[in-house]
């Protein structure tokens, strides 16, 4: 549904992202991880089409992505920090972005019902907390049933229940064949839902492959831990590289 | 487009900063028609307030409204709709009630006094100015993401369009005036927007020796229809060449 072939970015000087190539499926659950600055939010964006590539190519349906925007019918995005028109209220804000897309009938609410957004409708986005706008990034994800969702840390800030909301959507949403991208720190918070990891350091994929074999590996039980292994391998493997 | 250019035009209109422009130039307009009854001598009066504030308004506006629609293009960007859709609703959105805020604020009151057939020329000029000066603060704000520096632009464009400008002019035609100096002066005219907005005013007002040599110089060298067609096409380049290159820039921005 998704590949990228040999995308680099760079930001000034600094690579952010260096030769990437990246294949996703549906039915997949992607989990991109890597530490601050290591290009995940970069690469999530230049799906998008906000960050555009200094070379490479990136299709999505098997089309080029470059100048189009059609294509984003088919991708729900929940930013990392969700940025709003701050004198508009909720219910404006969820007008506005349905008016956008007048063709899109149908639309998936039930999110918005299960945070419990419809008795805040009235309230302004400045005056929202966190926790309540990354709610409202959610929904609006989810919003118009997207084939393909890309969540950037969508469990930060969010209460307890709230992220067993969000799991067990994203569980049925990925039953039901979509793609899911996301990236999170809260690793526990992955555990029942990721299918595949792609493990980003310094803007090139160290690690990308299936969660199973990623636990044969590294001989772990849970995901969490196979991943904290796997983070201390690559930090050895750099050192050894350091020490050369 | 029309959805995003109604939620453009509700964001501006919520700044209400619009309603008090359109006041002030009904206020400007109302006070000179007071002190001289004579329509061309108010047009004349109009015309210097008008190269002063119009473009300061237009480009400051401009600039302060694109850093906080910030936020509502990096929404708009997740949506399937193209850059150059959002970037130029923001513009018709932006140009447009500026525009009308301008129509009307001069207009209503010269309709009241009696003098709307001279002053049609200047709506005309004026409107020309806003659209010029909502490009150029396109222009200013789309290759950075720094607000207080997009506005040193902007600030930086008036303050070389409405002052610097017309003293280096002066300065060129005093340093050379042992040469033939009328296809210069023409060119240098033409460089500047608020120059050739002051020029094809003084053309259709038939005043044109008041305000000297290069307006003088204008009407002989292209008669009258001539000069103003001349004038409006360069106006109409200097709406569209700012516009075009922020809309480059904003298509390969990183968001």
């Amino acid at each position: 549904m998704i590949s990228l072939q040999k995308i680099t970015k760079f930001y000034g000087r600094l690579k952010t992202l260096s030769e990437v190539d990246l294949e996703m499926k549906a039915g997949h659950c992607y989990a991109l991880l890597g530490p601050n600055g290591s290009g995940k939010t970069t690469l999530i964006k230049s799906i998008l089409g906000m960050v555009i590539p200094d070379s490479g190519e990136i299709k999505v349906y098997n089309q080029n992505i470059v100048g189009q925007s059609q294509y984003r019918k088919q991708i729900g995005y929940m930013p990392q920090i969700g940025q709003y028109p701050a004198g508009l209220r909720m219910a404006q804000l969820f007008e506005m972005i349905k008016g956008l897309r007048p063709d899109a009938k149908n639309t998936d609410e039930e999110l918005i019902d299960a945070f419990g957004l419809r008795a805040m409708m009235n309230k302004r986005m400045y005056s929202l907390s966190g926790g309540t706008r990354q709610k409202v990034s959610a929904a609006l994800a989810f919003l118009f049933r997207p084939m393909i969702l890309i969540l950037d840390e969508p469990t930060a800030g969010l209460d307890p229940l709230a992220v067993e909301i969000l799991k067990e959507k994203m569980m049925r949403e990925k039953k039901d064949g979509k793609l899911l991208i996301v990236t999170s720190h809260i690793l526990s918070d992955l555990e029942d839902i990721v299918t595949d990891t792609i493990y980003l350091f310094e803007g090139s994929i160290r690690y990308n492959s299936a969660v199973e074999e990623l636990k044969k590996e590294t001989g772990e039980k849970t995901f969490a831990k196979s991943i904290a292994a796997l983070i201390r391998n690559q930090d050895l493997e750099i050192k050894e590289l350091v020490a050369q | 487009m029309t959805q995003m250019l109604k939620y453009v035009l509700q964001d501006v209109l919520r700044a209400r900063f619009v309603l008090f422009y359109w006041f002030f130039m009904m206020a400007v307009t109302t006070l000179l028609f007071q002190i001289d009854s004579d329509p061309a001598k108010v047009v004349i009066s109009l015309l210097n307030v008008i190269l002063l504030v119009v473009p300061l308004v237009c480009i400051v506006f401009t600039t302060i409204h694109y850093f906080n629609s910030y936020e509502f293009i990096l929404l708009l960007m997740a949506q399937p709709i193209a850059r150059r859709q959002v970037f130029l609703s923001q513009y018709v959105g932006v140009a447009s009630s500026l525009g009308l805020a301008f129509l009307a604020g001069v207009g209503l009151p010269s309709l009241a006094f009696g003098g709307i057939s001279q002053i049609l020329p200047l709506l005309n000029i004026g409107l020309f100015i806003t659209f010029t000066f909502v490009s150029l603060g396109f222009l200013a704000s789309s290759p950075t993401r720094d607000k207080a520096k997009a506005i040193g632009i902007a600030l930086l464009f008036w303050i070389y369009f409405a002052l610097i400008y017309d003293g280096l002019v002066l300065w060129v035609i005093y340093a050379f005036n042992d040469y033939p100096l009328e296809v210069p002066t023409l060119i240098l005219t033409s460089l500047n927007p608020l120059d050739l907005g002051r020029i094809v005013m003084l053309l259709t007002m038939d005043i044109s020796a008041l305000m000297g040599y290069t307006g003088a110089f204008f009407k002989e060298f292209f008669g009258n229809l001539t000069g103003e067609v001349f004038s409006m096409i360069l106006l109409s380049i200097w709406v569209i060449w700012p516009l075009w290159v922020a809309l480059h820039r904003f298509k390969n921005n990183d968001l």
